[in-house]
């Protein structure tokens, strides 16, 4: 048995240890919000914030999580996280979705980063490209995502 | 898939599944009886979210000569409270007709936007393409065939609607007028669509109604939010892979390296032990081959059993692919005879001042939607229900019918929104579809009657085959110091898509498909002699967005721009003298770009260049101007600007997204990286590692500008896509001397 703190609530889980939070989270908890993409780290739609850093999932096991805060998108849009909020704001003012199927870990990203910023800071496009540089979204979407994060910033300024 | 309208017909085979399909009756999964659905209406939204609701539809008299297709009832439920659901009959995979269908006909029902959802449709005989006759997503059909549908519809509903306040109110319906999800009548009085829906929908359906005047369109045109913005922004949206059922187990399956390899020796005792795993299946995989599932509770522990597996295969009978030395076969291939799409008298060719002799090579390429490829299965009491993200609902479910033994009126198909397609989920032979069968029949055989999933790897996708073809053309072009073209003699070898395919006999003609020359010469003038070659490889192959504009567009614009350069003339004005007269669409929309760049105009940045395409394909054009430069030698695409003739438009936020999005897969090409290859029969990919697709650093700024027509809507999930890829080399080879004959781009 793991515990594992998720969106604030604690959660025990019977898996092995070295298998991935992505999974437990999906297959375990049923909390579908985050997805699957490569399993390696390279596209980025596992995105989840580990003591509020944006880590990928499918690769990192539910033992690196024991005594740490587990956040998902559920939590960051759907709760008191006004940072998420905005995000999730400017997501659905610019369409930015397509298939969608990526964005969870594109907000997820996108999110985290703006938490990084200096208050009142809006940040470059390449400052914006450098930090979404690991979430891959084959719709072709990242024009609207470069201009959801330039408004949820300036709403957040 | 170009599908010619005019002469659209469907193949006997396909014909007989279908009708077969029509003759087992609309399925009725649900047991309820169809008249049941006015109480149902009252059930949470549940009852909407896993039912379609053309199986539950409101059980509406029916005139005689209306189609399924049709019938309000299959595709629109008004609740008592004025909520409106309106039921696609096509797949939603991005492209937003989960949004632009649902406006055509709340348009013509003078719905309440506001109060408008809609859900996907199934394998029910009411939601086929109705030009095709059968399910199907594809084409970038489900605008330009739907679109007098889904008008009708709404206007049938709304006549049904009007009917039923007139009897309440015992005035003439033609007194009353619609708006916003109401009837109002000649006092004021006012009734919701809610209050009149059941009353209306016991009517008859009428079966003539006059439709709008277009210029009193309150929605379609109007640049219009995303039903589904919300839930993708939230984590909330539910695709094929988040399906739950009770006691679902997941399968992942060991697939055959080399294509159709059979099994030589299994070792499942490692599997077996693995924690979660419940059983391991031998089953019969594509192309003759062989498989083993590993079925377990949950992917990690499916995954954890395969990688336990230990095989050994046998593929000393089938093709073991090597691409360089299919290349080779493919340039020896180019020089021999074979049919002719087009002929032409070249033989002055050698005569001509100016002659260009050019190869191009184009790799396979994999589709690679974010959502990995899956399917579950549940099999109960002589019936199966799918749910899958597919762009052929139909073809799938007799696929699996097949696999389980089950009359096909016995599978119903529950279309799932999916995570991206490309073209991947309308397999001609179902694969991963079938593969999912088969995992749920042989589970079955063991005693497991849980439901299935199946679950692709991203490197199951990768290497699992149905790519772009690899393509080589050749081309000698002789003409005179002002571009004239005297004789053009083109060659195109690439296997063919649908050969063995139920589309066969329909589009492969004098041995050509069809999907390999389409955007051949058109719009130019040409005197073009083309040889086609369709080899027989072991790599199976399929429609990637745009299908053979993906190939034919680079070809034919790179090369109308090189005919310009060498004869020292403007490629906007050469484009513009060369396009015949009668694609007045292409002109207004290369202008259209052109005015909205500055082109010829603006004075570029330092370092950067101007490159130009124009192409046609299903039916609408898309004309690029862009600015590129070279950062250290390495090809650069910095801004485009899109000229877009799709006549009327639907949603203007939509296109704007598919032309951005297309151009993005178009730039994907481009890119290094953007190749699949194979070597002892086994692909050398397998991840987004190894096989690149454009990340935001790449993306480029792009302006969106549509030609003002009042024509029928054309559709748009593909065209945006094949002129990137040349306006891109083309300004790349200004700055660089040099022709791109090669995608992805050889990096200098």
């Amino acid at each position: 048995m793991s515990t594992l703190n998720i969106n604030g609530q604690n959660h025990e889980v019977d898996v092995d240890p070295s298998t991935p939070i992505l999974w437990t989270l999906r297959d375990t908890l049923g909390m579908t919000g985050t997805k699957f993409g490569c399993g390696a780290a390279l596209c980025g739609a596992c995105t989840v914030h580990l003591n509020g850093q944006a880590i990928r999932s499918c690769v990192t096991p539910v033992s690196a999580a024991s005594g740490q805060k587990i956040t998902t998108i559920e939590a960051v849009t759907g709760g008191s996280d006004k940072v998420g909020q905005a995000v999730h704001k400017a997501w659905v003012q610019h369409d930015v979705a397509q298939c969608g199927y990526c964005q969870s870990g594109q907000i997820m990203s996108a999110t985290a980063f703006l938490k990084t910023l200096p208050r009142g800071k809006v940040p470059s496009e390449a400052e914006i490209d450098s930090a979404m540089a690991g979430n891959i979204c084959r719709c072709g979407t990242y024009a609207r995502i470069r201009a959801a994060i330039t408004d949820a910033a300036k709403a957040l300024a | 898939m170009n599908f010619d309208q005019a002469t659209f017909e469907l193949p006997r085979h396909l014909q007989a599944l279908m009708q077969r399909e029509q003759a087992g009756s609309t399925p009725t999964p649900t047991g309820l009886p169809r008249r049941s659905f006015l109480k149902l209406g009252a059930l949470s939204g549940f009852a909407l979210g896993a039912f379609p609701l053309g199986t539950l539809a409101q059980d509406a008299a029916k005139p005689a000569g209306l189609k399924p297709t049709q019938q309000p009832s299959a595709f629109l439920h008004i609740a008592a409270d004025g909520g409106t659901t309106i039921t696609i009959n096509r797949l939603d995979f991005g492209q937003g007709v989960q949004t632009s269908l649902p406006m055509i006909l709340a348009e013509e029902l003078d719905a309440d936007w506001s109060r408008v959802n809609s859900v996907h449709g199934s394998n029910d005989p009411a939601y086929v393409d109705p030009l095709f006759g059968m399910h199907i997503t594809g084409g970038s059909g489900s605008i330009a065939h739907s679109y007098t549908q889904y008008r009708e519809l709404g206007a049938r509903a709304r006549a049904m609607l009007v009917q039923a306040a007139a009897a309440r109110w015992n005035v003439e319906p033609a007194s009353l007028r619609t708006k916003n999800g109401k009837v109002i009548g000649p006092a004021g009085q006012q009734l919701g669509y809610g209050e009149l829906a059941e009353a209306a929908m016991a009517l008859p359906v009428p079966a003539s109604v006059t439709l709008k005047d277009p210029k009193d369109f309150q929605l379609i045109g109007q640049p219009t939010g995303r039903l589904d913005a919300a839930a993708k922004s939230s984590g909330h949206q539910d695709y094929g892979i988040d399906v739950r059922l009770p006691g679902l187990l997941t399968a992942v399956v060991a697939h055959p390296p080399v294509f159709g390899a059979k099994l030589q020796s299994v070792d499942d005792s490692a599997a077996r032990a693995i924690k979660g795993v419940k059983a391991v299946l031998r089953i019969p995989a594509d192309r003759g081959g062989e498989a083993v599932a590993v079925l377990a509770e949950g992917y990690w522990a499916a995954k954890q059993g395969r990688e336990a597996l230990k095989l050994s295969w046998d593929s000393s009978a089938v093709e073991k692919v090597d691409s360089a030395r299919q290349l080779a076969q493919y340039r020896a291939l180019a020089t021999q005879p074979g049919p002719r799409r087009f002929e032409a008298d070249v033989s002055g060719l050698d005569k001509a001042p100016h002659q260009i002799s050019a190869e191009y090579v184009f790799p396979y390429l994999a589709h690679a939607p974010m959502e990995p490829l899956n399917c579950t299965v549940r099999v109960e009491a002589g019936k199966a229900e799918l749910w899958v993200g597919t762009q052929m609902p139909g073809l799938d479910g007799l696929a699996a019918a097949t696999v389980l033994g089950l009359p096909p009126q016995n599978v119903q198909v529950h279309v799932q929104m999916a995570g991206g397609g490309f073209g991947r989920r309308a397999i001609p032979t179902s694969d991963y579809v079938v593969e999912a069968a088969q995992v749920a029949k042989a589970a079955l055989a063991a005693g497991i009657s849980a439901p299935v999933r199946l679950l692709w790897s991203r490197e199951d996708d990768i290497k699992g085959g149905y790519y772009r073809p690899m393509h080589l053309h050749t081309a000698r072009i002789g003409f005179d110091g002002q571009g004239r073209i005297q004789a053009w003699d083109h060659v195109i070898v690439g296997q063919s898509i649908l050969a063995g395919s139920p589309f066969e006999p329909m589009m492969v003609k004098n041995g050509i498909d069809s999907t390999a020359v389409e955007g051949m010469k058109e719009p130019y003038e040409i005197p073009m002699r083309l040889t086609v070659q369709h080899p027989k490889v072991n790599v199976p192959v399929l429609w990637w967005r745009s299908v053979g504009s993906t190939h034919t567009a680079f070809v034919m614009e790179t090369l109308i721009d090189e005919i310009a350069r060498t004869t020292r003339q403007d490629p906007v004005a050469y484009r513009m003298k060369l396009i015949g007269e009668q694609h007045p669409r292409h002109k207004a929309a290369l202008q259209l770009a052109v005015d909205k760049s500055g082109y010829g105009k603006k004075k570029l940045a330092p370092g950067r260049a101007w490159g130009v395409a124009v192409h046609e394909s299903f039916n609408s054009v898309v004309a690029y101007v862009v600015e590129a430069s070279l950062k250290k030698g390495v090809p650069t695409l910095h801004k485009v600007t899109a000229g877009v003739h799709c006549n009327r438009v639907i949603n203007p936020r939509s296109l704007e997204a598919q032309v951005q999005g297309g151009a993005l897969m178009g730039l994907s090409m481009c890119l290094p990286g953007a190749a699949i290859t194979l070597k002892d029969g086994q692909v050398e990919q397998s991840n987004f590692g190894d096989y690149a697709v454009p990340r935001i650093t790449a993306m480029p700024q792009i302006a969106v500008h549509t030609v003002l027509s009042d024509d029928a809507p054309t559709g748009m999930g593909e065209p945006g896509l094949p002129p990137l890829a040349p306006a891109f080399a083309n300004a790349v080879t200004r700055l660089s001397g040099k022709p791109v004959r090669e995608l992805p781009f050889k990096q200098a």
